[in-house]
Formats: structure tokens, sequence, C-alpha cells
């Protein structure tokens, strides 16, 4: 997972220098009597909880971890405070990874959604086009009917992707679109659809009614369909990503969570609170605005990236 | 969660009653509460461990007032605090004597910098600004079509320049463009970057230069994280900036960012992005905002929103008929509708303070219960609206069918209103009666 180096960087040397002095310190004072995990520095302690805080883990979750963190300890005399929180976060992400291929029905219909400005249409973008360079054949369907030139903006990943698209006009009734676009998949006998919602935010009730219905449409017009929902969230977003999910899982199941944006300095620790009290899996994180600019999601190396 | 976080202090400064003054070891654990209110809300940890001592050394010596809970006081202090921090007053966009006055847009991606350009010349119009906007955004398919569309449903002018030219010299081009035609106002959009992208921060930096742009904006996620210190410190640092919008503030966020970007870039925050739609946008108001992050609720935004939305010759005229007692079912209508029009009933309950979740989903209901009333309204005769008296048996079951609703809930309806009738009877021989609830629109 890409991420600055500078600015991680500094981060870990503050969190390095800090567990240095600890040790230091145990090392003086304590460790012939205690040895390494004698009683926790407090000041240590608190550096590793502010990384947590700083990553937008949230207090609720950075406090659970800590707990879990020093319970490994416990058990593992040979671990120190840093290694254990890692482990406590890699294993909360790997308990909770999904899987975001196509398989098992044809067509295949994913539905995205999010609220705007977290990424939907470049993400549906890039993985369309890997779809594409799988020799699925795909279409996308724009269910953006509100944003202007929203359309457009698809179509033109689509021509980078190589996928077919349905669009209706501006204003139109993203319902109607999504059950166009899904019988002509079904008459062409299509591999994959992509189908790109409008941004939504979660308190907007009317527009998540919209969301319930587009979901119901894909049903009707494909058995079983969707076969995936995936929840984009923007991993520059704070607690309210917690807000988003339970929202959106309230309303439409929830398959898997996209995290968007992890190329900048955010590290997305929201999800790792969305996993701990949704339960939600995570299956793919963005990196960038290039069509191959995403990856699947790694438990171990966002872990690795909170601290 | 504002009476959440008050309840909390509150049981935990309990113990205090009796004590005189505020002591550094009394406020220590109501503090630890206020803390982690402002890391919930996504204060950035830095900014409010130092917003944390700064409160406790105004605290520390206070008298504990018997008026108030010790919880209400620490409250007060922490509001009073932020309030300050956020910008004592509104501060509103500044015009250059020369014109025309150009602002540049700069942002993440995604943080609705098109959608807030459409939005601020929209406002910029209604201030009698003659604005063009144009846009920079070469790198993101469609956005020039995005702003050209905007400006359009804005009918604002649109400066748009030949495929494939570099976005500094569309710069250079729609300010001579404005110059030209006598415009007032230059919105200029740019392209969303990372601010630890290199190439597009340095780009940034010469279209600031290229637009010898009065105001640089940073338009920036309302929702943001823990980052928005490390957003607004980067754009400050390598582009300087003059000031602040904070976008999608009509969700449930608590805009802790707003606390973080303050303090770290120091520059005012202008406005807030508060839906999709191009008069979705307000001043910045520091009080409304602190009450937010605290958890208060947003009652200001709820007034100023029916301010907006209810059109007030439509209530003027209503009132006027109430006076001379004439009032009927057609301005029941119409009041239903100027309702229905401040938008979805759960969104206004969100804006009040304390409104728990449960009751938020009961509401639910309430709103199809409004339908209802609209559906049998709908299904009278302008006549039967006029002289609901005159509707019998026979009109309240056609009306019933008609609406798809019953008998007796017609019956409900009508009798709801002859109460309602009766008692504005009753206010309009009263000591102030309508005069004052008419005042609460202007």
């Amino acid at each position: 997972m890409s991420a600055s180096g500078a600015d991680r960087s500094s981060l870990f040397g503050r969190l390095r220098d800090g567990l240095q002095r600890t040790r230091r310190q145990l090392g003086e004072r304590l460790a012939n009597v205690l040895g390494r995990r004698g009683d926790l520095d407090a000041s240590a302690l608190e550096r590793l909880e502010e990384a947590l805080l700083e990553a937008d883990v949230g207090p609720t979750t950075a406090g659970r971890l800590v707990a879990r963190a020093r319970g490994r300890m416990d058990q593992d005399p040979a671990l120190d405070l840093e290694a254990a929180l890692e482990a406590a976060a890699t294993e909360l992400l790997a308990s909770h990874r999904a899987d975001l291929s196509p398989r098992g029905a044809k067509p295949w219909v994913a539905v995205v959604l999010g609220v705007n400005g977290c990424g939907k249409t470049t993400l549906v973008g890039k993985l369309a086009a890997d779809c594409a360079r799988h020799g699925l054949s795909t279409m996308l369907v724009a269910a953006d009917t509100f944003r202007a030139a929203a359309a457009e903006q698809l179509m033109v990943w689509a021509e980078r992707a190589g996928a077919t698209v349905v669009r209706a006009r501006e204003g139109g009734d993203p319902a109607a679109v999504v059950h166009d676009g899904l019988e002509a998949s079904r008459a062409r006998g299509l591999d994959v659809v992509w189908i790109d919602t409008a941004g939504r935010l979660h308190t907007k009730r009317n527009l998540m009614s919209e969301l319930e219905k587009i979901v119901r449409v894909c049903g009707r017009s494909v058995p079983g369909a969707p076969h995936h929902t995936l929840l984009v969230l923007d991993a520059t977003v704070g607690q309210n990503s917690l807000a988003q999910a339970r929202t959106f899982a309230e309303l439409v199941p929830i398959t898997s969570i996209a995290i968007n944006k992890l190329d900048g300095t955010a590290r997305g620790g929201a999800v790792l609170a969305i996993a701990d009290e949704l339960g939600l899996p995570i299956s793919v994180v963005g990196l960038g605005e290039g069509i191959d600019d995403w990856a699947a999601f790694d438990p171990e190396a966002f872990a690795r990236g909170l601290f | 969660m504002f009476e959440a976080l008050t309840g909390r202090l509150d049981g935990i400064f309990r113990k205090l009653t009796g004590q005189a003054r505020l002591t550094p070891e009394s406020i220590q654990e109501g503090l630890r509460e206020v803390r982690r209110a402002l890391l919930e809300a996504d204060v950035q940890v830095a900014v409010a461990k130092d917003f944390i001592t700064r409160v406790e050394a105004r605290a520390v010596g206070q008298e504990v007032l018997r008026s108030l809970t010790p919880g209400q006081q620490v409250i007060g202090l922490v509001r009073d605090e932020l309030i300050r921090l956020l910008g004592d007053r509104p501060v509103t966009l500044a015009g250059s004597p020369h014109l025309p006055t150009v602002v540049l847009l700069a942002g993440l991606q995604g943080s609705g910098k098109t959608t807030f350009a459409g939005k601020l010349a929209h406002w910029l119009k209604n201030a009698g600004k003659r604005t063009l906007l144009a846009s920079a955004d070469v790198y993101r398919p469609a956005a020039i079509e995005q702003l050209e569309r905007l400006g359009a449903q804005a009918e604002v002018g649109f400066f748009r320049a030949d495929e494939g030219t570099q976005p500094a010299e569309i710069v250079r081009r729609a300010v001579d463009e404005a110059r030209r035609r006598g415009f007032d106002f230059l919105v200029l959009d740019t392209a969303g970057r990372l601010h630890i992208d290199e190439p597009l921060m340095a780009e940034l930096a010469e279209l600031k230069a290229a637009a010898r742009a009065h105001q640089v904006l940073l338009v920036v996620d309302g929702m943001t994280g823990q980052e928005a210190v490390r957003i607004g410190r980067a754009f400050a640092e390598r582009t300087g900036i003059d000031g602040l919008v904070l976008t999608k503030m009509d969700g449930d966020a608590r805009g802790g960012a707003a606390l973080s970007l303050r303090q770290v870039t120091g520059k005012p925050i202008l406005f807030l992005g508060v839906g999709e739609k191009l008069d979705a946008l307000e001043a910045f108001d520091p009080e409304r905002v602190a009450g937010r992050i605290l958890g208060m609720g947003d009652v200001l935004g709820l007034v100023e929103r029916a301010r907006a939305t209810v059109d007030r010759e439509a209530v003027e005229r209503m009132a006027e008929r109430a006076r001379r007692a004439d009032w009927t079912l057609e301005d029941f209508l119409e009041q239903l509708r100027q309702m229905k029009k401040m938008g979805p009933l759960e969104d206004l309950a969100k804006m009040l303070p304390g409104v728990p979740r449960q009751a938020l989903s009961e509401i639910g209901p309430q709103a199809g219960r409004l339908k209802r009333f609209e559906a049998i309204l709908l299904s009278m005769t302008p006549f039967e609206r006029r002289h609901p008296r005159r509707i019998d048996g026979s009109r309240r079951r056609r009306i019933a069918a008609g609406s798809g609703t019953t008998v007796p809930e017609v019956n409900q309806l009508l009798k709801d209103f002859e109460q309602a009738r009766t008692l504005m009877k009753r206010l309009k021989h009263g000591p102030r009666g309508l005069k004052g609830l008419r005042g609460l629109m202007r």
C-alpha cells in the first residue's frame, strides 16, 4: 500500500523514538527486575493510542485494540506493545476480508454505492477495466442521473476500460436505467454488469429509498442480482464512515467495502471500527486516478500502515 | 450527543457540589470526557489536546456558580472557547477593487469543488454580481462539462477553452475574457489533487500566479477526519490560501475538521455546503458549528431553512385570511405544502437538539400521515375545500375513495381542521395573536 514516505516515516519515527525512550528507561530502571514486558510505560501507551486516533480509528475502537494488544502481551512475553497492536489490528481485519471477483452468475451484477465524492465512478472504471482485461464482456450502467455530467464521466471510463455503457438522460429515473441495462446485458449475453449509482449522503431518506428501489429492480431483472453490493468509503473521512456504513447496511445488504483514496496520507482507520462494530468485510482499496491504481485488500499491509 | 456529554459531565462533577472553585484535580476527569467528545467529532488529536489545555487554563479558579450544574458550566466554557477559535464572527468573501475579483478553488478529489463553484456563482449572482465560471480541470473525465452545466443552471457566464489547452493557459484566457466582458467575479475551478502530489501542487501554485487570484479558497469535505490538519497545512504552505469552505455539511458528520483547519491555517471559514442543489450554500456561523461539534443540534439552521423555503407571501396571505376568520382547507393544503418544501421531516428533526435516534424512526409514519392528509385534500373539489361544512356523507365517501383512504380518516381531518379554525378565531382576539407568529417568519 503506498503512503507518503515522508509523513508516515515521521510519525513512525516519533513512535520509534517514543518506544526507544521507553525501552531505555525500562532498561535503566526495571529491566533487570521485571523484564521487558514489565509495567507498560504510560507515555508509550498514550503515544500508540494517539497514533491509532490519528489514523481515524476513533476513541472507542482504539481503546479496545489497546486492551486486546495487552491481552496478547500477557500470553506472549516476547511481544512488544507496537507489534501486539499491529497483530491485534491485523487479526481483526483478516477475519473481515472479502473477494470481489465476478463468479457464479451470468450476468454477474454489482451495485456500487456511497456518499458524494468518495470516488465511486473512478473505482467502477478501474474494476470494469480489470474484468475486461480478464476477457469478461463488461457493461457499465450510469445510474447517476442527478449530478451534472456524471454519465459522461462514466462513458470516458467505459471507453478506457473497453466496456459498453448504458445511460439515461440527466434527470431520468435511475431504476429505469438499471432495468434497461440489465435487460440489454441479458439479451447480449454479457458476463459482468457494474452499476454506478449517484452519490448520496446516508441521511437523505428520499435518496436512500431510491437506492433501495435500484437494488430491488436488479433482482427483478436478473434473478439473484445484485450479486455484490460494494460500499465505497473515502479514507480521508473520519468517524462519519461508521455512520455511513451502518445506515447503508441497514437499508441494503452490503457485501463488501472498498476503501478509496489510500494513496494520500490518510490511513482509513475508521474501517477498523466498522469491522469491529458492524462486522462488514473489506475487499479492495483505491490508490489513485490511474486505471491500475487499486489493489485487493491486504489486512497486514493495512494494519502496518496504521502506525 | 450534547445531552449525553452534559449528562456524563454532570455525573463526574456531582462530587464537586459544595466546592467553591474549579480546581485542576476536580475538572481533570471532566476534561477527559470533553476530549473524547472532540475526538469523536473528528477534531485532530493534537488540536484537541491543545484545546483542552486552553479550557483548563480558563476553568481553573472559576467559581462554581449556583445557577448552573458544574457540567453545564464547563460545557459553557468549552463552547465559548470553541466559538472563539472557530472565528468569533462570520466573514464574507471580499471583492477586489480591481475587477474582476478572481477566486481560485483548490482541494482534494471529491471534496466538492465543482459543485461549490456552481453554488458560489449562483450566490454571487443573487448578490447582483456578474460572474464568470471556468474550469482548469483537464484531468477528471467530464469535469469541464459538469461545471458548464452548473453554470447554465445558475445562468452565469462560462468560459470554455479549446480542447487540449493547458491549465495555466485556460486560467490566463479566462481572466482576459472576464476582464474584456466586464465580469465582477471570476470563479476558477481546478482539478482535485492530493496535498502530497508534488507536480500537481506545483501546478496549483502556477495557476494561482497565472490567475493573479485575489482569493484562494480551500474546499474541504466536512466529514474529513484527522487528515484535515495535513491537508490544511500543505495547501497553506505550498499555495497560500485565503479562506476555507466546508462541504457536505448536510449529513450527520460533527464537523470537527472545522476546528482542525482553523487552527492549522489561521484562515476564516467562509461557507458551508449543505446539499447538492445550487442554493444549498450557507454563510459559516461559528456558533452553529461549535454547537454541532459538541452535538448540540442545529436550531439556527432549522430556523434559517424555514426562512429560506417558506414562501413569505403565502404565509402573509394565510395570516390575513385567518384574521378575517375565513381560513379554509385551501389554506390548510397550502400550509402542508410549505412544510413539505422544508424537506423530509426526519431531516428537520435531526437538526433539533436532543432528538433521540429512536424518536427519529417514529417520524416516518407521521410523514406518511401528512401525505395522506394531502391526498384527502387533493381529492376534494375547490368548492369543498372552500366550504368544508358542506362536505356531507356522500361527498366524504367519494373523497375517501378518491384518495385511497377511509371515511373515518376524512372525518378525522375535518374534525382537526374545525378545531384549528376555532383556535385561529381565538388567536385573532388574543393580545398578540398572529402578529407574533408572523414576526417569526421575518
